[in-house]
């Protein structure tokens, strides 16, 4: 066994341990601890890929003494190990970009506090793109949740404990659904470890017994997850939780953490359910309805927001359900294309959300449209990255949410039936984002009204320099993944491949 | 059909006891009460899975008397899981009760709707 194997536990227990570590440690080194960590587990990641690469295969590392059917197991591949990298990635980049704010929302004793849940967030969202094992998975969904409620209301300003109680109610009731869905499934096939519970299943559809289990294991699990991930019906916690967070919180939120249950939910659809059952059964039918509407009814709500924290909130809500959809095509592509573009929307929210930090700083930590006129020529560099995340949103070639789009008008066309009604609602989804994005920039870029009164000066601070490098590598990161986007996607269709 | 239900009574039970909790849980207005719904569920939960690692006659997964056969005892994985399952569900019950003395001393108020509509007013003026 190379040793390079043992890296996706290290990264899981590394993140783990800093976190109990940090917290005895005042605020700054726990930020410290916090930096050092997610820098290593990113090269971690990117050794665990480059492995997978070059052998070409997926490999499953034992933890304990015990083998499978028994034991507990990670498993790693191509497409875990570029999710992972992307993660700590958007994780490093949004921790360093809110830095300065974090310090100033959060009390000072309790610092160290906000970045045990930084760290605990990455172990668990680590945990859950590595684990080849159900219940594990549902313990660090919770560990998940719990770090996430904590990143909600350590800022106690305004409306952020309520939207803490939110969360926690729309989470505990995706929980407990997906552990009543992991409860039947362990009850029918007998097996908690993702391949011989795969095995079981396969055996049981061929027998052609369980049917009505099966049904209910699907369905639970599947809106389980999409409760936690704020599938559009299930999304009226998602603004408020964003919008009230400090900037690190919303953005790793938005970024990251929906992203993680979606990529659950795409192995176990692959490694325990088998995707083929899901398109019988129509279980996928079902998400690509509740997709096409949040896409829609996402951009609508987005609309008639005033508050642009808000309003990218629940542009959120319109991308969730692009990736719902893409997984509801039920073609092997729209998969691909659902997995690109949680990489987009990861890379994309998480700069929305930090540059336009940069804009509130220069607008009097004021968020609706009317004080954020002429913010753009207030600080340019904050500005340009608002505008280049907003074409991404809307699929401006060269980014990456043009690639995304691309991928899906293309692998729509390979499912008939799908196809009008989603081409369709690509289009519709696409105006109704370039409305409510391109309104907003071209807002930061007009020229203040004559009869409005000039900002005071204290209303304009200059944005740290940590702000502007996080910035300018999230633009980076954008064009990468629009520019380079081939042997990504190649990367992708590899990886789903050695899902099965 | 109703003989089926009377078969597996335990878990007929746990689903109900799921779906009154998962009810209360999400549309309850009092906040203590949502947390108590969240308890029925989860308990539920943990009532199914040790009704399904129960065998009639076989004994606790310890071996005392020097019994190896593996048909002497139930399935330990669910008791195994229950347990994890108790420590996960204390933790988000202990934060959402704590969560709820917060908003109770800011607000004055368990009621949710009512709660929502105070922060409102709050961040408006």
């Amino acid at each position: 066994m190379s040793f390079v194997q043992n890296f996706p536990f290290f990264s899981i227990i590394i993140a783990m341990f800093s976190g109990i570590v940090s917290s005895v440690l005042d605020g700054k080194k726990a930020r410290n601890v916090s930096l050092i960590m997610i820098a290593v587990t990113t090269v971690l990641s990117g050794m665990t890929l480059a492995f997978c690469l070059g052998t070409g295969e997926s490999y499953t590392f034992m933890m304990g003494h015990f083998p499978a059917p028994w034991g507990n197991e990670i498993r790693a591949g191509v497409l875990e190990g570029l999710t992972a990298m992307l993660f700590c990635v958007v994780m490093f980049l949004a921790v360093i970009g809110g830095m300065d704010h974090t310090a100033e929302d959060v009390d000072g004793k309790k610092l160290n506090l906000f970045y045990i849940m930084i760290d605990l967030m990455l172990s668990s969202l680590l945990a859950l793109v590595y684990t080849n094992d159900l219940f594990t998975a549902y313990v660090f969904v919770e560990i998940n949740t719990i770090a996430g409620c904590g990143l909600i209301m350590i800022r106690q300003k305004g409306r952020s404990m309520s939207a803490a109680i939110r969360y926690m109610i729309m989470s505990q009731l995706g929980s407990g659904l997906f552990l009543i869905g992991l409860s039947i499934l362990y009850d029918v096939t007998g097996h908690l470890l993702m391949s011989p519970a795969k095995e079981s299943v396969e055996a049981l559809v061929a027998a052609g017994s369980y049917r009505i289990p099966m049904l209910v294991i699907m369905a639970v699990i599947s809106v389980g997850l999409a409760i936690k991930s704020g599938l559009y019906p299930f999304h009226y916690w998602i603004p408020d939780t964003y919008g009230y967070a400090t900037p690190t919180a919303s953005a790793v939120l938005s970024g990251l953490v929906s992203k993680g249950y979606i990529f659950l939910l795409i192995k176990i659809f692959y490694r325990v359910l088998g995707y083929d059952n899901l398109v019988s059964s129509q279980m996928i039918n079902v998400l690509y309805i509740f997709g096409v509407t949040g896409m829609v009814m996402g951009s609508l709500h987005a609309i008639h927001e005033t508050d642009t924290r808000r309003m990218i909130a629940y542009s959120s809500v319109a991308q969730i359900g692009y990736i719902y959809m893409g997984m509801g095509l039920g073609t092997s592509f729209g998969m691909v294309a659902a997995v690109f573009h949680i990489f987009t929307h990861s890379a994309t929210k998480a700069l929305l959300f930090i540059s336009a930090v940069g804009l509130y700083e220069v607008s009097g930590d004021k968020k609706d449209f009317v004080s954020l006129r002429g913010a753009a020529y207030r600080n340019p560099l904050a500005g340009v990255g608002f505008a280049i995340g907003s074409l991404s949103m809307v699929g401006f070639p060269m980014l990456s949410g043009f690639i995304s789009k691309l991928l899906f008008a293309t692998s729509a066309l390979e499912s008939p039936r799908k196809m009008l009604p989603t081409l369709i609602v690509l289009a519709v989804s696409t105006t109704l984002n370039a409305i409510y994005f391109l309104r907003l920039v071209i807002t930061l870029y007009s020229k203040p009204r004559e009869g409005d009164r000039p900002l005071p000066e204290q209303a304009v601070r200059k944005s740290s320099r940590k702000l502007k490098v996080a910035i300018l590598c999230f633009i980076g990161l954008n064009l990468v993944l629009g520019t380079a986007s081939q042997p990504i996607v190649q990367a992708i269709t590899d990886g789903l491949a050695m899902f099965k | 059909m109703i003989q089926h239900l009377l078969w597996n009574m335990e878990e007929t039970a746990a689903i109900v006891l799921f779906g009154i909790g998962f009810t209360m849980l999400l549309l309850h207005k009092n906040l203590i009460k949502k947390i108590m719904g969240m308890n029925i569920m989860d308990t539920a939960t943990y009532l199914f899975l040790a009704s399904k690692g129960y065998i009639t006659g076989r004994g606790v997964p310890i071996v005392v008397d020097g019994i190896q056969e593996v048909s002497a005892y139930i399935n330990p994985v669910p008791s195994g899981l229950v347990l994890t399952g108790i420590v996960v569900s204390v933790s988000t019950t202990a934060l959402m009760l704590a969560l709820t003395i917060r908003l109770y001393e800011r607000y004055h108020s368990l009621d949710l709707d009512e709660i929502l509509i105070l922060a409102k007013e709050e961040e408006q003026t």
